[in-house]
């Protein structure tokens, strides 16, 4: 009864199944290669940190409150990079979080179509503007305004350097927050209508409460993105160091560092060379820490959202 | 939603609340313009053809031109889209069309979200350690286009990932019902739907890429370069680059040109900007 003709439904067997399954493959090695890339940052950093914590006691990493690796009796405690680092992210937190916040609430609880149509594109553009610009800004153009105000203030400053890394993680809050405000369920708000609160009461009680984790999650991104922000701190507040807190004067983050050492010559051996990655790895594990509960407190809005 | 009955208190606030809101955005909106205007008032006077078309002078600012660092800029963000992009659609396409749910699409993609947090510093540690260094490429136009491959490698693949949820299942499902295979299905169906947004993405990641310094500035770009870059293994740099040299020089008139030099960058921004929103309102119309 057996007929010879192949069944309709039966997989053709033909060259086409191997070029897929090569095809296939060959896709699946490229999505592979990225546990590569993680896997080659892991590995650089942790074995060149190990080398030079051979010759830099971990004692004085963590201790000494000095960080002058390019002189000649090098100091090396990071305490100094890491003030500077916390100023900034602090500061642009400061800066950037409030107006950004409003922003997300004024764009998905008031603002009409027509507004949202200008805004939105206008903070995408404000977010794709290259942070060395954001540096020449502040340099130029904030760090004499400033000046006008506190002629105390010096050429670097931590003041301006936080101005300008607050004006870039604007964007950054703005849109995560409404992203997460966006999810609140409709019936939470009208509830709340219906109990005869303003709109005001609604977004600030209900509405801010419903997306606290999400919003949350919005400006420890930013934060970590302030940590990683490189050209425009640099530009702005300067590269050197210290680990006291005063912002009308010059500082210097971890990624200044990174800056300077590769404007001169980059040492080649060395306690010099290694402290790239010994520094490297404490700002990774600080911006992967960062992130990491970003996404958790993401994704807890999305169980229950 | 104001009721008269409600007290002139909460009414008030109500009105300033929404008025605070406002001033938000016409802050933000205002910041835009402000930046951008302070960034190039300094130096749009000395733009010309001629600045364009010069190479560095070290000593001279009114001799100076943008000719060096735009070769530069060229040649590292097209070999790094070259190096990322089918790499990066390869990885969207078989994370999102070509397996099902499991432990280890779940560990890909988490990693890729980690990844495109990781600073963008970081990756030009690792160019340093591993394409200057370990593979003694050293520090020239390859070297730098490889790191920046890396960088741009997460975004790619996001981007991509999200053009392919845009389009519809039932688009899957009928190429699949009429018995195509997946990837008859994907090159017949998905990939021509998804195209528009595939390329917008690759170009917002192209012009990440034309403004991104700091790991260049890792892996070493020159101080100085007397001519372009003309090869794989040449030394480079690139227009943000010598825009933080210039602005950080304090001899008189180069601040300008730092200035002139932004002018020029943020005018090829935002035309690949305004290029990628145009094709995205074109592709939401399909």
């Amino acid at each position: 009864m057996a007929s010879q003709t192949a069944h309709p439904f039966a997989k053709p067997r033909s060259a086409r199944v191997w070029v897929e399954r090569g095809l296939t493959a060959v896709c699946f090695l490229c999505a592979l290669a990225t546990i590569f890339v993680s896997a080659f940052i892991l590995y650089t950093l942790i074995v060149e940190s190990a080398d030079f914590f051979r010759a830099i006691p971990l004692r004085e990493f963590f201790g000494s409150p000095n960080w002058n690796p390019l002189m000649k009796d090098g100091e090396y405690g990071i305490r100094a990079l890491i003030t500077g680092t916390m100023m900034i992210a602090v500061g642009s937190a400061v800066v950037g979080v409030p107006v950004g916040l409003m922003i997300a609430i004024y764009l998905s609880e008031y603002a009409r179509p027509a507004v949202r149509k200008i805004a939105k594109p206008a903070l995408e553009l404000l977010a794709g503007i290259p942070s060395v610009v954001y540096g020449y800004f502040g340099l130029t153009v904030v760090t004499p305004l400033l000046k006008m105000i506190n002629p105390a203030i010096t050429t670097y400053n931590a003041f301006s350097g936080s101005i300008v890394v607050g004006i870039m993680i604007l964007p950054l809050v703005a849109s995560l927050s409404e992203d997460a405000i966006a999810s609140v369920p409709r019936a939470t708000r009208e509830a709340a209508y219906g109990l005869g609160a303003s709109k005001a009461e609604v977004s600030l009680t209900v509405v801010l409460k419903a997306a606290s984790s999400g919003i949350i999650a919005s400006i420890l991104l930013a934060i970590s993105r302030a940590i990683g922000e490189t050209m425009a701190v640099t530009l702005a507040a300067g590269m050197t160091p210290t680990s006291n807190i005063d912002f009308t004067k010059a500082i210097g983050t971890m990624t200044a560092y990174f800056v300077e050492v590769s404007s001169g010559d980059v040492p080649r051996f060395g306690p010099q060379y290694t402290s790239i990655f010994a520094v490297g790895l404490v700002m990774f594990l600080l911006t992967f820490g960062m992130n990491l509960l970003s996404r958790r407190l993401v994704r807890r809005i999305q169980r229950f959202g | 939603m104001i009721s008269d009955r409600m007290p002139a208190g909460r009414r008030n606030f109500d009105r300033f609340f929404s008025f605070l809101g406002m001033v938000s955005i016409g802050i933000g909106i205002l910041l835009l313009i402000i930046v951008i205007v302070g960034a190039v008032k300094d130096g749009i006077h000395m733009v010309s053809p001629d600045f364009l078309t010069r190479r560095l002078s070290p000593t001279r600012p009114e001799r100076t031109g943008v000719l060096t660092p735009m070769i530069g800029s060229a040649y590292i963000v097209g070999l790094t889209i070259l190096l990322s992009v089918p790499i990066g659609i390869a990885a969207a396409i078989y994370l999102e069309e070509l397996t099902r749910p499991s432990r280890i699409r779940e560990f890909i993609q988490a990693n890729v979200s980690n990844l495109a947090g990781v600073p963008s510093i970081i990756y030009g540690i690792l160019g340093l350690a591993l394409f200057v260094r370990a593979f003694q490429l050293g520090q020239t136009v390859i070297a730098a286009a490889l790191t920046m491959s890396l960088l741009v490698l997460p975004t790619v693949i996001l981007v991509t990932r999200e053009a392919l949820r845009m389009v519809p299942k039932a688009y899957r499902e009928g190429s699949i019902a009429l018995g195509a295979t997946p990837w008859q299905t994907l090159f017949g169906q998905i990939l021509p739907v998804a195209f528009p947004n595939i390329i917008t993405g690759i170009i917002l990641s192209a012009s990440r890429a034309i403004g991104e310094s700091a790991p260049l500035m890792v892996i070493g770009a020159a101080t100085y370069m007397r001519k372009p870059p003309n090869g794989l293994f040449d030394g480079f740099t690139v227009l943000p680059i010598q825009i933080y040299y210039w602005s950080s020089d304090s001899r008189r008139g180069f601040v300008e040109v730092a200035s002139a030099a932004i002018f020029v960058l943020m005018v090829a921004l935002l035309a690949l900007n305004f290029f990628a929103m145009f094709l995205r309102g074109r592709a939401r119309r399909v």
